[in-house]
């Protein structure tokens, strides 16, 4: 898509600046509407409605709650060390954003299929640590200060079994590129990662029930880094206000909510493309059967996006289900039993994939 | 490396200090070393504005006190002053009270058990408990017309007989809230993670409450079976058949914050069972003859006690022969229960202060006065 665009306007830099559009756009919009479908979601699990006033079924909720939030006052409080108070906003969202240029949406659009995708992946949304960490020490407030400490501590821990499980695919796969990883899937859907990639023979057989185990340790360890409950500490809102974001108002504070949202559907998208075979479709194309050639990317963005949005629904159903773990059992979970079991699903997918 | 001790200033605006309540909070890392409760940002000198009125005109302000249970604070008030001008309140009265004060008391439940969920990030159950609150109070509106504060039990008697409906509605009600019950349980009381928070946590054992003067349900969570209802017994209490739930340490040690949540889940049972039993027993007879023209108790003191919801409610009323009250004391559970955070919380993490806090049930209302 690069290629093309460079050819239109002549220069690289317009080229991989309105590349950025169609990813910047689809996150406004996913969290415009997953801020809606998380309402709707609570209010039918609580027996209520919902917002129902603006637009169908209050379509439209969000919409008017993110102008409400553009016009309020941008409250930067005396005690503030203004300048990162002013910038962690923006580090947080930034660092997201950049992680959604690896995403391979469809088979003709990713942003950057590059060979160190998920390294870059997993680089950038550990790099939200400093984000939240500026914004909790900017804000001089000792609330924000411990929500951005268990922040730090919470994904810090979290990346590492994050990164076995993610050892564990490439190993399978054989490659960073998740572009790469995605055309490994393809065709049916017993080659997606959960059904042992497209490993052959007795290993296949073998290697699902360890798929399996490191699909839910990628889930739990994911869910964790994104700040979602039951592991949403930093910003617990019982115990901490709000955690690293109490400070904040107006167009920052949308800010953070807007990479909180983001961040879900990140995780989504990278458990959807390690085991759920990307943007394939497991029953084959409509426009192959068709002979329509163009249908064949909509067809594979739809089943990203609701491959996706799946465990997007699935991160609102724990969250409106489950109450929240303590700091300690946090890390409980993460060093004594995540951890160790990565470890050894490691090894025994790397004895399975010699055999 | 040199640390020192940080001060954190948990409220008066805080989610979970239920109402405006200020701690302050001694910590070391996330480890609380110390808990100092501020009160008084509610203080409305009830007692003293109970001097300068008749003592009838008392009854809607003890509605302010413990607004998640008005009934039972107007049934303590008027239990006190009827003791001390020696009324005999007809059979009729004295059912509906009781009926009234129990369905009172599972809407007090309801809402501690709600937001104590809602403390430990459990959104959706208080919302379910709301629901099931919401009953309770349409029953209470068709009673007395008021869904909060009823002012609804008089000197003597009571403002409104009940509605012909009532009765009906009330059965319907024990019907339909029963297997929400099970639902609460399923959903919260037994959840892994729910257990893990609050079992052994603010662990507050039977001697030790007792010292600190705790009383109610958090009482019963440390083992001690100790109930107004049956100990000293009030009104027609003895009539009924029920039992006194205490903490076992089911899943942890007695007297943690999981066991004084259980005895208010099973206390709810316990409720219904009385009003099962009341309801169907309630005689003919008129609710508002035997209520005095003019309340004017002789000279003397009185000190009268129920169990409210939270714990011992108990009423100290100085009369001097006039028609206002010469003094008013309320012992209110709610202020023993808070004093008793600086011991329980000791060592414990400050998202345990915020699960002992709720497991306490305060209503701040009651605390400040």
């Amino acid at each position: 898509m690069q290629n093309y665009l460079i050819e239109i306007f002549g220069s690289e830099i317009v080229a991989y600046i309105l590349a950025t559009v169609p990813v910047l756009a689809f996150i406004v919009v996913f969290v415009l509407f997953a801020v809606w479908l998380e309402r709707k979601v609570s209010a039918h699990m609580q027996d209520r409605l919902g917002p129902m006033r603006v637009g169908w079924h209050g379509v439209l909720q969000t919409l008017a709650d993110f102008l409400k939030l553009l016009q309020k006052e941008d409250i930067v409080a005396s005690a503030n060390d203004k300048a990162l108070f002013n910038i962690a906003p923006y580090v947080v969202f930034v660092t997201t954003l950049i992680t959604y240029t690896m995403l391979p949406f469809t088979s003709i659009f990713i942003g950057s299929n590059a060979d160190v995708g998920i390294y870059f992946v997993l680089a950038f949304s550990g790099a939200v640590v400093a984000g939240i960490l500026m914004a909790g020490w900017a804000s001089n407030n000792k609330y924000s200060l411990y929500g951005s400490l268990r922040s730090a501590a919470q994904i810090v821990s979290y990346e590492i079994p994050t990164a076995l499980v993610v050892l564990t695919m490439i190993m399978l796969y054989g490659t960073l590129s998740l572009g790469d990883i995605t055309t490994a899937q393809t065709s049916q859907f017993w080659n997606w990662g959960i059904f042992g990639g497209p490993v052959l023979g007795i290993g296949k057989i073998l290697l699902v029930p360890f798929m399996f185990v490191a699909f839910i340790i990628l889930f739990i360890s994911t869910l964790a880094e994104s700040n979602r409950t039951p592991f949403d500490l930093p910003e617990s809102e019982s115990e901490l206000v709000a955690g690293f974001n109490t400070e904040y108002s107006g167009i920052k504070f949308s800010m953070f909510f807007l990479s909180e949202f983001a961040n879900m559907f990140l995780i989504g998208a990278i458990l959807v493309i390690f085991f759920f075979g990307g943007y394939n479709s497991p029953f084959g194309y409509l426009g192959n059967l068709l002979g329509i050639e163009w249908l064949i990317p909509i067809e594979q963005l739809f089943w990203f996006l609701g491959k996706g949005m799946f465990f997007v629904f699935v991160d609102m159903w724990l969250r409106w289900t489950l109450p929240r773990v303590r700091v300690d059992q946090l890390m409980t979970i993460c060093w004594k039993y995540l951890i160790p079991y990565a470890f050894f699903n490691l090894l025994i997918v790397g004895l399975i994939l010699l055999i | 490396m040199k640390t020192e001790e940080m001060i954190l200033n948990m409220g008066p605006q805080h989610p979970s200090t239920h109402g405006v309540l200020r701690l302050e909070l001694v910590l070391d890392g996330e480890v609380v070393h110390d808990v100092k409760p501020h009160i008084g940002y509610l203080h409305r000198c009830f007692e003293k504005h109970a001097e300068a009125m008749t003592y009838a005109q008392v009854v809607p302000y003890t509605d302010r006190m413990d607004y998640l249970a008005s009934m039972y604070n107007n049934f303590g008030y008027v239990g006190a002053v009827e003791k001390l001008m020696d009324i005999k309140v007809p059979e009729r009265v004295e059912y509906i009270r009781v009926i009234m004060g129990e369905l009172q008391r599972i809407a007090s439940h309801l809402v501690a058990l709600g937001t104590f969920g809602l403390d430990l990030g459990a959104f959706t159950p208080f919302l379910y408990l709301f629901r099931d609150r919401e009953k309770i109070l349409d029953l209470f509106e068709i009673t007395c017309g008021a869904r909060l504060l009823y002012n609804y039990m008089w000197v003597g008697g009571l403002s409104h007989d009940i509605h012909p409906d009532f009765v009906r509605k009330t059965k319907e009600f024990i019907n339909y809230f029963r297997p929400t019950v099970v639902e609460l349980n399923n959903l919260l009381t037994f959840n892994k993670i729910f257990i893990e928070r609050t079992a052994n946590i603010g662990v507050c054992p039977a001697k030790e409450a007792i010292n600190l003067g705790l009383s109610g349900p958090n009482l019963r969570g440390s083992g001690v079976k100790f109930d107004l209802r049956k100990n000293d017994t009030y009104s027609i209490y003895d009539r009924f058949d029920f039992e006194i739930p205490v903490g076992e340490g089911l899943v942890g040690t007695v007297g943690d914050c999981w066991d004084r949540y259980y005895v208010r889940v099973q206390e709810v049972e316990q409720s219904l069972r009385i009003i099962e039993q009341a309801i169907d027993q309630i005689p003919d007879g008129d609710v508002s003859k035997e209520i005095p023209r003019r309340v004017k108790p002789p000279v003397g003191t009185v000190y009268h006690r129920v169990e409210a919801p939270k714990g011992e409610l108990g009423y100290f009323i100085v009369s001097d022969g006039s028609v206002n009250p010469a003094r008013v004391k309320v012992r209110a559970p709610s202020f023993v229960s808070l004093s008793a955070i600086g011991q329980m919380a000791k060592g414990y993490l400050v998202a345990d202060v915020v699960a002992i806090l709720g497991s306490l049930d305060i209503v701040l209302g009651e605390i400040d006065r």
